[in-house]
């Protein structure tokens, strides 16, 4: 795919030859090992083809000769930036199999630390974007608050990047009341960060001049693509599984789903910053009315019982050998399609249950896949620069796109 | 003997000059990174200040690539021009009152010239290397001087007419009432634009435009030779800098009052240079990059128009 062999028509008859540009898989704007095979007319991008592929693990076919509860870290590596959403997205698709649910107390933990997650992506979202558009300071001042985000995973489970906190059936770990103290106080601070980052680009001129009018999509066209999370909500579609099929507590919180208009890059950018004072909210509601009580399902055929029980007790000495070896191999047979609202967009889990330990087969749905399938919509006709503006906007993470 | 006089001149400049352009790297490395909430180099040296040597030594000793499909002859003279244009402009520079290696009455007009040939440095680059980046980076810095150099030169022509001299000695001679960034704040505002585009510096610096263009027309270069390009980047800014701070500011000429009468020319002229060169680390920080089209709209239809206005302005302003 070196040498393009399309012509296009000069004015005055005679004919020009487009050059191919290989934008990746190593480029400093390609969130990883994205390649795009553009096709330049000058600096006009004439055609763009994605290519992926190149982070490949075989993470599906992996998953299925593991039992349920080893899947956990294999997902912490699909969207390594919000490692936690994709936890709670596929554990809460394996106990809807199992056909148990986790207490409420673990429903609120995992509620604030999915919200908690969509901060730490859209940081990083917003820090790469601004820095691929070349502001380069809100990159830092994001990274300011991700690290502190960061240390607070840390002192919950000890990971800072992939965590595997979350349990099917629960949480692994309680938390306490410094830590929360501590997350409490963060979200106090943090509404005056993002009013920070707005400061730099938010009217900036060239920013506005960079982003608006750039990279446009309809509403029609966005679901016809399959977009989803705020790639989808910047043309206008309040569609968020948050509110469409509710999981978690996010029934019982305050909050709403921010839209755009235009459906450019500055629409998505928007909504994105909106969804930042969102999930400060929710992280703050549920601190507030985080109730007491046990964080693991009483359901031992699928649950792992605590350690102190597994050293005292046979039969949940049974259980956790079982558990271990074999996997909840009562597990009913079926399948299940589960979506999350992760913080790039939808995330499915879809899992066969042939009736063992181990799924019979898990296919996930990421939403980074489906958007890269919008980059030639989006990128055609616009220049290079903007192609590079586009692949900030719709937020995709390699890991996930290619499993 | 006036000869060798004047080789000591010229070889005290060049390395006054590289040390300087060595520290300017450093300066806006400590400055973005403060501004960015973070420290900048402190490992090597007292709070980092011995950063410039070891990234010479580090270019230095890198493996000198090239690409085998180069041009050869032209990947290697084309970061050589870019010094040359750069260091050559330090000829025709007042540093204090009657320090100069050159002082052509056509200052003005060497350093523009000079700097136009800068540019041949990159686009040569980036025809040579034969990579695309570096070819499309090479392009984007053609249309840039097309659209800057004009803007540029016409801004200063009202200091010109305010002077009646295109030497810049002449010139600072002439602020002796005071600088003329007050009459000429128009000409200032298009000359800061112009020379951060003619530097290739945020928000212009279309170039080489990292997440772009990969490092646009330097891309296949490696070692020394990218090390040149880095001189000349900076170098060029001190020039542009000197110039804006000469024409603008009234060189080394300080208040003239108390102990102030007393401080030696050379501090006020680079007290001057480096607050312009402040100034454009702060932009770097602040503002993202243009897009390439947008810029030269913005050459075209903003800074020329004004510049015109400015000249039309002060002539006026003259005839009165």
């Amino acid at each position: 795919m070196n040498n393009s062999d399309t012509t296009l028509q000069n004015d005055n008859g005679t004919k020009r030859k487009v050059m191919t540009l290989n934008l990746g898989p190593q480029h400093p704007a390609t969130h990883g090992v994205l390649r795009l095979v553009l096709e330049l007319d000058g600096e006009t991008v004439v055609k763009c083809t994605p290519d992926i592929g190149y982070l490949h693990r075989g993470v599906e076919k992996h998953i299925e000769h593991l039992n349920y509860l080893q899947v956990i870290p294999h997902t912490d590596r699909l969207d390594y930036i919000a490692a936690m959403a994709n936890n709670i997205g596929y554990c809460i698709a394996v106990e809807r199999l199992f056909g148990i649910e986790a207490p409420e107390r673990a429903q609120y933990i995992r509620t604030m630390l999915a919200e908690l997650t969509r901060i730490v992506s859209h940081l990083l979202w917003l820090g790469t974007h601004a820095l691929d558009i070349g502001a380069m300071t809100v990159f830092l001042y994001c990274f300011r608050e991700r690290e502190k985000i960061q240390v607070l995973y840390e002192k919950l489970c000890g990971a800072r990047l992939t965590v595997s906190y979350p349990r099917i059936g629960g949480v692994k770990r309680d938390v306490d009341a410094e830590w929360l103290d501590e997350l409490y106080r963060f979200t106090e601070e943090f509404p005056t960060r993002v009013e920070e980052y707005e400061t730099l680009i938010d009217q900036n001129r060239i920013w506005l001049k960079r982003t608006k009018g750039i990279g446009v999509i309809s509403a029609e066209e966005a679901i016809n693509l399959g977009l989803s999370g705020p790639t989808l909500r910047g043309s206008g579609v309040p569609y968020d599984v948050r509110k469409f099929m509710p999981y978690g507590v996010y029934d019982k919180l305050k909050w709403e789903v921010p839209t755009g208009v235009n459906g450019d890059i500055y629409d998505r950018y928007r909504v994105r910053m909106e969804e930042f004072r969102q999930s400060n909210s929710i992280i703050r509601q549920c601190i507030e009315k985080m109730p007491s009580g046990p964080i693991m399902a009483d359901a031992p055929k699928f649950v792992l019982p605590p350690k102190d029980k597994v050293l005292n007790n046979m039969e949940q000495l049974i259980h956790h050998f079982v558990l271990i070896t074999k996997g909840p191999a009562t597990a009913p047979q079926g399948e299940i399609y589960v979506a999350t609202e992760v913080p790039k967009g939808e995330l499915g889990f879809y899992i066969v249950s042939d009736g063992s330990g181990k799924p019979y087969r898990l296919r996930i749905r990421p939403p980074s896949f489906v958007h890269i399938s919008a980059l030639p919509k989006l990128c055609e006709g616009g220049l290079v620069a903007d192609v590079i503006a586009n692949i900030g906007s719709i937020d995709i993470v390699l890991g996930e796109c290619d499993r | 003997m006036d000869t060798a006089i004047l080789i000591f001149k010229i070889v005290m400049v060049v390395s006054v000059v590289l040390l300087h352009v060595a520290y300017v790297v450093y300066f806006e490395r400590k400055v973005i990174g403060h501004m960015q909430a973070r420290l900048g180099p402190m490992r090597v040296g007292w709070h980092g200040l011995l950063q410039p040597i070891a990234d010479f030594i580090k270019l230095f000793f890198k493996e000198d690539i090239i690409p085998f499909s180069a041009d050869k002859p032209i990947f290697f003279i084309a970061p050589v021009i870019g010094v040359i244009a750069a260091l050559g402009s330090f000829a025709v520079i007042p540093l204090w009152d009657g320090f100069i290696i050159a002082d052509i009455n056509i200052g003005i007009l060497f350093i523009l010239a000079l700097s136009s040939v800068g540019a041949y440095s990159i686009i040569l680059a980036g025809w040579a290397s034969n990579s695309k980046y570096s070819f499309l980076g090479g392009l984007r810095s053609s249309a840039q001087v097309i659209s800057y150099e004009i803007a540029m030169g016409l801004s200063i022509v009202g200091v010109i007419m305010q002077s009646g001299s295109a030497s810049l000695s002449d010139i600072v001679n002439a602020q002796a009432d005071g600088p003329f960034i007050f009459t000429q704040f128009i000409g200032f505002f298009v000359f800061l634009m112009s020379a951060l585009a003619e530097t290739n510096r945020v928000p212009f610096d279309m170039p080489e435009a990292e997440t772009e263009l990969v490092a646009g027309y330097a891309t296949e270069y490696s070692g020394m030779r990218f090390g040149l390009f880095f001189m000349a980047e900076y170098a060029g800014m001190f020039v542009m800098s000197s110039l804006a701070a000469i024409c603008f500011f009234g060189g080394w000429r300080g208040p003239d009052f108390w102990i102030f009468s007393h401080v030696p020319g050379i501090f006020w002229f680079l007290l001057k240079v480096y607050a312009v060169i402040f100034f454009y680390f702060w932009i770097r920080a602040t503002l993202p990059r243009y897009r390439y089209d947008q810029l030269m709209s913005l050459g075209w239809k903003l800074f020329i128009p004004l510049a015109l206005a400015n000249i039309v302005i002060t002539a006026l302003w003259k005839l009165l």
